[in-house]
Formats: C-alpha cells, structure tokens, sequence
C-alpha cells in the first residue's frame, strides 16, 4: 500500500482488545484521529485478538491503534501481530499501541512489530505527527 | 446567614476595595485569563458573604450528623475514629493476594479491599479462551468457592470488614464470602464489608457487563432484598462514581450519575415493595478525588446534601439513617502520570486530603507507580503512609467539616448541587418521572457515553494547548529513564489456576453442580430472588463462569452498540 498521493485519507482502526474496558482513551484518540482528518473505526470493546485481524483485514486499514491498559499486552500483542502476518497484511499495517506498557515490555512488543508504543501522557498531536509522518515517507 | 445590612455595607466594602486596591493592580495583570477547575467550571478571585448570601444554616447546612449531612454524615467525624483506610489489593493467586492481604494487616490497615482480575470482574472462568493473558494481572482470579477460602486463609472474617469490587459476577462473589462465613462459622449477619454490584455505572462508564441493563438490575435488587434480610451489617452495592470520573467526567457529573444511579436502585426497590428505610440504611457510595481540591470538597458535601434532601423528598425515607449518605473514596488513577512518578506522591497527596476534607468514611490512596503498573509493595507503604501521615500528623482529621463556612467552599457546594439538580431533573425527565427508566434510556440512547466523552475530550484538549498545566507532562518535563521497581505477575500464575480449576472439577459431585445450576435456572425463570440458589451453587463448587452462563442463557449476551467517532 505505497502512497499514491499525500490526499489519501488514512484509514485507521482503534482497537480494544482483551476483556479491558478502559476507553477513555480509544475513544479520545479516535476523535483526535477523526478531527486530524483520518477516517476512523472503533472495533469496540471486549474483541479477541482474531476479531481485531478479521476487522483490519476487511477494513483494508492503514494504521492499527491498540489501546491496552489491562497488563495483558504481552500475550494479545503479538497474537494480533502473528494474525496480520497470516493474512499477509502486517508489512502494509502501522501498528501503534496505546497505553500502560511498562518499559522493559517494550522492546518484545517492538520485535512484534509494533511501529511505536505510546505510554501514559503522549500528547496527540505527537501521535498525530508520527501516522502522518509514516505515512507521508511511503512508511506503509 | 447575614443581615441584610451587613451585606450592603460588605457589598460597598468590596466595590470599595475593587476601585482603589485591586485595579490598579489588576494592570500588572493575572496568571490567567480565566482560572477554572479541573472540570473546567470557573472560580472567582475572591468569594464574601455576598455569595453565600442564601445560605440558610438549618437546611443547607445544619451540624454534622444531622440532615442534610452536609457537614458529615456522624457527629464526631474523625475525632472519633479516623477514615478506614482501605487500600485495594488484589494479584496473581489466591495465595498471593492472602499474604498481601497478611501483610496489610500487619501494616495497620483496617479494612480489607479485594481487586478481582479481569476474567473474575466479567464472569468468565480462568480457562476460558477470552481469559488468556488477563488471569491473575489485574487482581486476583476467583473462579470457585475453593479461590475465596485460600484468599481468607487465616483471616477471620467475623473480624475484618472487606470490600468487593467486582460488579458483573458481584452476586456470585457475595454468595461466596456468604458460603465462606457459613463455613467459619461466622454468623451471617455478623458479616461486614461492601460490595460493589453498581451495574448501572458498568454501563456507563466502566464497561464490564454479561448481561443487558435491565436484567442486570435486578440481580442488584436481588442482592439488596437478600442482604435486609441475611447480612444486615454488609453493604450490598456500593454506588460508584469513581468510574464515571476517571472515564473522564467532569465533578458534577460524576456526583449527578452516581446519584442518579442510587436512586434507580431505591426505586427499583420501591417497586419491589421494599421499605425505603430497611435498605435505604445498606446503600453507601464510592466517589474519586481529583486535584482541584475546592471543588472536590464541594462535590462531597453537595453530594451528601442532594442525597439527604431527595431521598427524603422523592423517596419518603423517614429514618435518619436512610438519608445519611456514606461514601469511600478513592484518590485519582487518572491523575497519575508515568513521567517522574514520585510526583503522584504529591497529588495523591491533595487528593487525600480533598476526601478527608469532604468527609470521606474510607481511603484508598493510589500508590505513585500505577501509570506504570501494578503497584510495587513500596509504593503501596507510602500511598498508606500518606493517609496515615494525614490523619496522625496533619491536623486535618481533628476538626469536623473545617471547610464549612468558607465562602469559596459554600458557593461551590452550592453550585455543585445547582448543576446536579439540573442532571438529575434531565434524567428524570427521560424516564418520564422515573429515575430508574431514565438511568435505562440514558445508556440506551448513548446519553451518558456523549456526555463524559465531550468532557473528556475537552479536558485532552485544554491539555493539548497547555491550558491545564499537568506537571512532568507539558510543563517542568525532565529527560529521564522511568524504571521504577514494578511489581511483575508470574508467568505461571494462569498455568496454576488452571490446574486448581481442573482439580475443584475433579474432585466436586457434577451432579450436585448440575441439580444447583437447574434450581438457579428454574428461580430465574420463576422471577424469584437469585441470591439463595447461587450460594447452593458455590457451596457445590459450581464455577463463577458456569453461574453467570445460566443468566446469560436467559437473559442474552449485552453488546455496546455505540460507536464513538
């Protein structure tokens, strides 16, 4: 999924995955997404890893934000990741995950693949800044 | 409260004071245009008798201990006795969480408090597939009778009070420490602590739920008409607004939806035929503290008044008992920042001290590294400390209501209630006069999600623009490498709840489980109370997950169906 243009609208799917039900911040991000003319999706709460791939996969998403604040990243993380691989979808996805993701967690969910993990306290703009950044250096 | 003549002539004082002595220093100017609260509300420079000028003593304000409890809901506050100071823990196993619990004990603490993990708080069991990567991280995982022994192991409950928080499957828990007294042979009714069991706020804001909004409240009614009658000294639902606030509400709202809630459970009851002043005495209360310290005192006491007032007018209690509301509280999660953590020392600091200005009957502080992760042991020690540092050193424990009569605090308490009325007249008007079928409407219709997500996102905003000055954030920012001591859940803590789960299957009579879970089935066909079938079905080591199933049977799985963009 190069970039054809810079008009493209990013197409982003803000996931909850796990049996968390903070969303506090899914939803402030997704109207920030919305409000930064991204075209978003909400994957709702309570999805298993597998429904999170089916959504990206279907959706044909550009950016994967996981927002996660249950502690079980380590385990739902990478299994989102091993799904986008299956269907052959994980080099074209900008993995992002959100949330209390303790330092030394951090490079194991980078080896995953996630492309940037955005702790407690990231401003969105920061956020922001880095999708359209990534995406503008034909990144995805 | 003043006479008439005495306010003009203040009123000119300050005209006075205005022309000559605060203008020309008005042109160096203020810090800020505009300076507001957390929620955003909007305070004035200086606050005189002429704000609290329809104060009247009696009705809004009285003596601690008497209606409308504005000044606290006893006579001696904390010269009595200090707040409980009831710390949350909750890990890994039963057999962590045990000597955690040991060991608060051991502390000083006064009040135990369990944190149940997430596959417990949604009512499935430890090997359900959802379950994976959750059991034991959050708290602690309880899927039989045999998790809740090992967890009170050498804890008398007869002498301990505790408190659940846990919601969805509160029922299935209650039902257990009802079973676990039974077989200490504690009397039932000697029983203490609090459950959570506030569904409506699930909905609202916390999002762990089995079943839709209306079955779900009548297991709480359930659980209400089973404890007037068996546990009379246990607090069956703890209506909670802590939720509400951390998913980003304003004060106000977070006083108004709880409110709202407690009286969807009073009616709820009513129309049960339930006598107000039998279970109007068992409902307490769980509010958050944040960092404007003003208008959180103002919440707590506005709260306790609206409380006092409406349910005696809405409600008919009669008993003071009934109008007295009681509330933990707890300082705010959110508050907390990952970046140089041993700030949040400070802010819970405020917090605690807003809470114990307000009036709070228990304290949980939050320990200063919980942006990062479960809470370290250390960490723990000092946020218990900081309550112990207040109640012992501060001298903020030892006068009642010290607040009561400020002119700042007076206004905002009674703005504080202005703007819940306003919330909860519009809720009642959803629900055509009926609190409860408004409460209902409200989470149907996507009232409350709006609501708190326009203010939450508000709030991000303010911040974004620096507005809201969070310090270590985007103010006073250090470079630094933010690796503090975390407590870390073992690995192998599911592979071990597996292997009790398989073993309580193993050794219990299926056929007994299988007769109890038919006898639940058949109550709730019959539209019965639920709460006795559910302790024969924990006593028969029927799991948390295989109970909830049986209402999920009956009652279908609830799906949100809003969408927030």
């Amino acid at each position: 999924m190069s970039i054809e243009n810079d008009e493209r609208t990013i197409r982003c799917l803000v996931a909850k995955v796990g049996l968390d039900g903070h969303d506090r911040g899914a939803h402030v991000i997704s109207r920030a997404f919305r409000d930064a003319g991204f075209e978003v999706i909400y994957s709702g709460l309570h999805k298993a890893p597998d429904d999170i791939v089916q959504a990206a996969v279907q959706e044909d998403i550009d950016v994967l934000g996981i927002s996660i604040l249950s502690g079980a990243h380590d385990t739902l993380v990478p299994k989102i990741m091993d799904g986008l691989e299956e269907y052959g979808a994980k080099e074209e996805t900008l993995v992002l995950v959100g949330g209390v993701i303790p330092e030394e967690d951090r490079d194991e969910l980078e080896a995953a693949g996630a492309a940037a993990i955005f702790g407690p306290g990231t401003s969105i703009e920061e956020t922001i800044d880095f999708v359209r950044k990534t995406v503008s250096d034909g990144r995805i | 409260m003043f006479d008439e003549q005495e306010l003009a002539a203040i009123s000119q004082q300050r005209e006075s004071w205005e022309a000559e002595t605060l203008d020309p220093s008005l042109e160096r100017g203020e810090r800020k245009e505009r300076f507001a609260t957390v929620s955003n509300h909007e305070v004035d420079r200086l606050y005189t008798p002429e704000d609290i000028a329809d104060l009247e003593f009696d009705e809004d304000l009285g003596f601690p201990g008497e209606p409308p409890y504005t000044r606290g809901p006893y006579p001696t506050m904390y010269r009595g006795r200090t707040w409980t100071m009831r710390q949350f823990a909750g890990f890994g196993t039963a057999e962590e969480t045990n000597e955690r619990f040991h060991y608060l004990i051991d502390e000083g603490q006064t009040g135990l408090s369990t944190a149940f993990d997430m596959p417990s708080l949604m009512g499935i069991d430890s090997d359900h597939p959802m379950s994976e990567g959750e059991v034991g991280k959050e708290g602690v995982a309880v899927d039989t009778l045999r998790d809740m022994e090992i967890l009170f192991d050498g804890i008398d409950i007869g002498d301990v009070s505790t408190s659940f928080t846990i919601n969805p499957s509160a029922a299935v828990i209650y039902a257990m420490y009802i079973a676990l007294a039974d077989q200490q042979g504690v009397p039932r009714d000697e029983v203490r602590g609090t459950l959570q069991n506030d569904m409506l706020k699930e909905f609202i804001a916390q999002k762990e739920w089995v079943i839709p909004p209306e079955p779900s409240l009548e297991i709480v009614t359930d659980t209400i008409e089973f404890a007037v009658e068996e546990t009379p000294k246990f607090h069956p639902v703890s209506i909670s607004g802590y939720h509400i606030r951390e998913a980003g509400s304003t004060a106000a709202q977070e006083a108004a939806f709880t409110l709202a809630d407690g009286f969807a459970y009073v009616e709820d009851c009513l129309e049960r035929g339930l006598d107000v002043d039998e279970f109007g005495p068992l409902l307490s209360f769980f509010f958050n503290s944040h960092n404007s310290i003003f208008e959180e005192v103002a919440k707590f006491r506005a709260s306790r008044r609206v409380y006092a007032r409406l349910m005696e007018e809405w409600y008919g209690a009669d008993e003071p008992e009934s109008k007295r509301m009681k509330f933990h509280t707890q300082t705010a999660g959110q508050s907390l920042t990952a970046q140089q953590p041993l700030n949040n020392i400070v802010r819970v600091t405020i917090q605690a001290l807003a809470g114990v200005f307000g009036g709070t009957q228990s304290l949980h502080t939050n320990s200063f590294d919980e942006a990062l992760a479960l809470p370290s042991e250390k960490a723990v020690r000092v946020a218990l400390r900081t309550q112990q540092i207040i109640a012992e050193e501060s001298g903020a424990a030892d006068i009642v209501d010290p607040m009561g009569g400020s002119f700042a605090v007076e206004k905002l308490t009674n703005e504080m209630e202005a703007e819940i009325m306003d919330y909860l007249e519009e809720i009642k008007a959803m629900g055509d006069g009926s609190v409860r079928d408004g409460v209902l409407d409200g989470i149907d219709q996507g009232y409350y999600h709006r609501e708190i997500q326009g203010a939450s996102y508000e709030y991000q905003q303010r911040v974004e623009r620096g507005e809201e000055v969070v310090v270590g954030v985007n103010e006073y920012t250090i470079e630094e490498d933010t690796s503090p001591e975390l407590l870390h859940v073992d690995e192998t803590t599911r592979d071990r709840q597996l292997e009790r789960l398989a073993q309580v299957k193993a050794d219990r009579d299926d056929a007994a489980v299988d007769a109890t879970l038919k006898a639940l089935s058949d109550a709730i066909e019959r539209d019965e109370n639920v709460m006795p079938y559910i302790v024969d079905a924990v006593k028969a080591y029927a799991t948390m997950g295989e109970i909830m199933q049986v209402f999920e049977d009956h009652h279908g799985a609830y799906r949100e169906e809003i969408s927030p963009v």
